[in-house]
């Protein structure tokens, strides 16, 4: 049994994938990690409206951007799944 | 009506619309039993996952506990959503595509060993029996508050009504309760949440008036909030106490942990496509979204209000305080459950409500004449008082009675589920007896489910501690043992048998014998916990919630390093591999 039926074209989609994927975790690590916890003091020093923006992404502003990230993979994907033919009927 | 008539009567009638769903949606196949026949649109998926997901402790507690933690509750509302980011971009996608019924059975294909699904159901069902007595314990508290029954009386009902629809709906009977359920807490937790924002703030917009002016004092609410609690000795609303390395680490725990919960993972097991996978993950996530970025607003509000209520003027003024006797109605209510407790300390008729642990305020304190902090307010309180404390109908509060037991009911209904399918379909069809008829098995998966709940309501019963912090190791353990065996048998094709196994245990053994030390978990009888649970004690000064990253990073690390000092996973395991990675299916007979 040997893997005749991968082709290069779905090693390409794969390492495709696995850049849109490294890219969105970056945003992820960056709103929540980045913005809510590391540098939440110094972000604390800019205000939106009655936020202090550290507090705002800690509590707020990180949850959109999961909500955000996900709808954004899931369509990049799609389009991808298309691109290299490899989509369900 | 009186209000205990009218909560009778709407939980009474949730109750028979979730039962009466079960009996329409019944599991005739192990298929609907276990993934409600793979037919479930995204969206439904999306709200059903969603109410799975959202337990008592997130409904009941969460907002009270934020409004007590300020900056440091971050850590629950990023740490309980950023997990889907994690489920949806590298893991429900593989493991739909993968297409069989459990997590146990994905790791044992993938890493060719009965021992390894074996560890993994052992992992599972820690996991879920963990998690599953919180819910039980919610249920019981809610009927007690609500419908003036003892806790036992509740756990019983509660366990009857999930005994009902999860024993004979399965899968695909818990989905379709889980999305009716998904409504009535949603909309039992924004409703007051928007009139106690427009009373606070004129906003009726919760994640809006977060940010707003306090109506009338053109300060903004968290500056406000700032000022009042600081002024009382309690630490400011928006800074952290805990140390940056402890909040990060509790965030990734409950983050990774959320994506290897098998209860959460088997959802995505139900949708029809690998990519209805994927934007199922986001429909979740938008609904889980609605209530969490809505908590953190309830929590704030809800503690100014608070304080507003008891410090009615200048701190330290003679008559700063509120009279005793004024107290409003909904004081009086919380008093009767034990909930809220007075004690009028300094004997001058008026409550005084600060920060006695605080040595910086104690001297200020003692030049008013305060002898001590008089009010305790227990932070469950902060969600389901709201209602009263905004002056809201009684058919608001029936509503919440209603939102706290669906959202308990349907996590645990979730969680019963996948215990029973591990035992039935991992160890009695996978290890025990793999000859067992279709029907033999449905059986057994509804006799597990039974089991399951009589064991749930015995530990929600007696449960092994208080619900939320119980709730939160189970992520650690996830976190440590599922999560990076699953991740490795998606991402890295050369991880094995023999590495597989051997990270599950280490991450496994190691988080649980942390928790174990410095909390005390199941081993109370035996003397746990040895540690005394302070930062200076812990290891790189992270707390047991937050021991899971490192017992995750334990187990990448070994699983690599002995795959890799291992045979490779024969060739048509790879090829299994290189299969899941593609959402169409090349070259059928293989999988």
């Amino acid at each position: 049994m040997q893997d005749s039926s991968i082709t290069s074209a779905h090693r390409a989609y794969w390492r495709a994938n696995l850049r849109l994927v490294a890219a969105c975790l970056v945003v992820w690590f960056a709103c929540s990690y980045g913005c809510g916890v590391l540098f939440v003091d110094e972000l604390n020093a800019v205000r939106i409206g009655g936020f202090q923006l550290g507090f705002w992404f800690a509590q707020q502003g990180s949850i959109y951007v999961f909500v955000a990230l996900i709808f954004f993979y899931a369509w990049r994907m799609n389009r991808l799944d298309r691109r290299f033919d490899v989509d369900e009927e | 009506m009186s209000l205990q008539a009218l909560t009778y009567l709407v939980v009474g009638a949730s109750f028979a619309l979730y039962i009466g769903i079960a009996i329409w949606s019944r599991a005739r196949t192990t298929g609907d039993f276990y993934v409600a026949g793979k037919h479930v649109s995204p969206l439904a998926n999306g709200m059903a996952t969603a109410a799975d997901w959202m337990s008592a402790a997130s409904f009941i507690s969460m907002a009270g506990l934020i409004a007590y933690l300020g900056y440091d509750g971050s850590v629950y509302l990023m740490g309980w959503t950023g997990g889907y980011v994690l489920l949806a971009l590298l893991l429900a996608p593989y493991l739909r595509k993968f297409g069989r019924f459990t997590v146990p059975e994905f790791i044992g294909d993938r890493y060719y060993s009965r021992a390894a699904r074996i560890v993994a159901v052992i992992c599972l069902i820690v996991i879920s029996f963990t998690y599953v007595a919180g819910q039980m314990r919610g249920v019981g508290i809610v009927f007690s508050k609500f419908l003036e029954v003892d806790v036992t009386w509740g756990l019983i009902i509660g366990m009857g009504v999930v005994f009902t629809y999860a024993v004979l709906g399965g899968m695909k009977g818990i989905t379709y309760t889980q999305v009716a359920q998904y409504c009535v807490l949603i909309f039992a937790y924004t409703v007051p949440a928007i009139f106690i924002a427009i009373q606070v703030t004129g906003n009726p917009v919760p994640q809006l008036a977060f940010g707003a002016d306090v109506t009338g004092s053109g300060v903004a609410l968290l500056d406000k909030l700032d000022d009042v609690v600081t002024s009382l000795g309690f630490n400011q609303y928006t800074a952290g106490t805990k140390s940056t390395i402890d909040v990060f680490c509790i965030t990734m725990a409950l983050m990774v942990g959320t994506a290897g919960l098998p209860h959460v993972i088997v959802r995505f097991f139900t949708v029809p496509r690998v990519r209805d996978a994927r934007i199922s993950a986001g429909y979740a996530l938008l609904f889980i979204a609605i209530l969490y970025t809505t908590a953190p607003a309830v929590g704030a509000m809800a503690r100014l209000n608070l304080i507003e209520t008891v410090q009615t003027g200048p701190v330290g003024a003679v008559d700063g305080n509120l009279e005793y006797a004024e107290r409003p109605d909904w004081m009086r209510t919380w008093q009767a459950t034990g909930l809220l407790e007075f004690e009028d300390l300094n004997g001058d008729g008026r409550i005084q409500y600060y920060n006695e642990a605080n040595p910086a305020f104690a001297e200020a304190a003692k030049a008013h004449g305060w002898k001590g902090n008089e009010l305790v307010v227990d932070r469950d309180i902060m969600v389901l008082a709201n209602p009263e404390i905004a002056g809201l109908p009684n058919w608001v509060i029936a509503l919440v009675a209603a939102g706290g037991i669906a959202a308990a009911l349907s996590t645990a209904a979730g969680l019963l589920l996948v215990i029973s399918a591990a035992v039935s379909h991992d160890l009695i069809k996978g290890v025990i007896r793999p000859t067992i008829s279709e029907r033999g098995e449905l059986l057994a998966g509804r006799v597990a489910a039974a089991f399951a709940i009589l064991v749930a309501g015995y530990l929600g019963f007696d449960p092994p501690g208080w619900v939320a912090q119980v709730v939160a190791f189970a992520f650690g353990l996830a976190a440590a043992s599922l999560f990076p065996a699953i991740l490795l048998g998606i991402f890295f094709k050369r991880a094995n048998r023999e590495g597989a196994i051997a990270g599950m245990l280490t991450g496994l053994v190691f988080t649980y014998g942390y928790i174990e030390y410095y909390k005390g978990l199941f081993l109370k009888w035996a003397g746990a916990p040895w540690g005394e649970n302070v930062a200076s004690n812990w290891l790189f000064g992270i707390s047991p919630e937050g021991i899971g990253v490192v017992g995750m990073c334990l187990n990448f690390a070994v699983a690599i390093a002995v795959s890799a000092m291992t045979a490779a996973p024969p060739a048509n395991v790879q090829a299994l591999v290189e299969q899941i990675r593609l959402p169409r299916t090349f070259d059928e007979g293989r999988l």
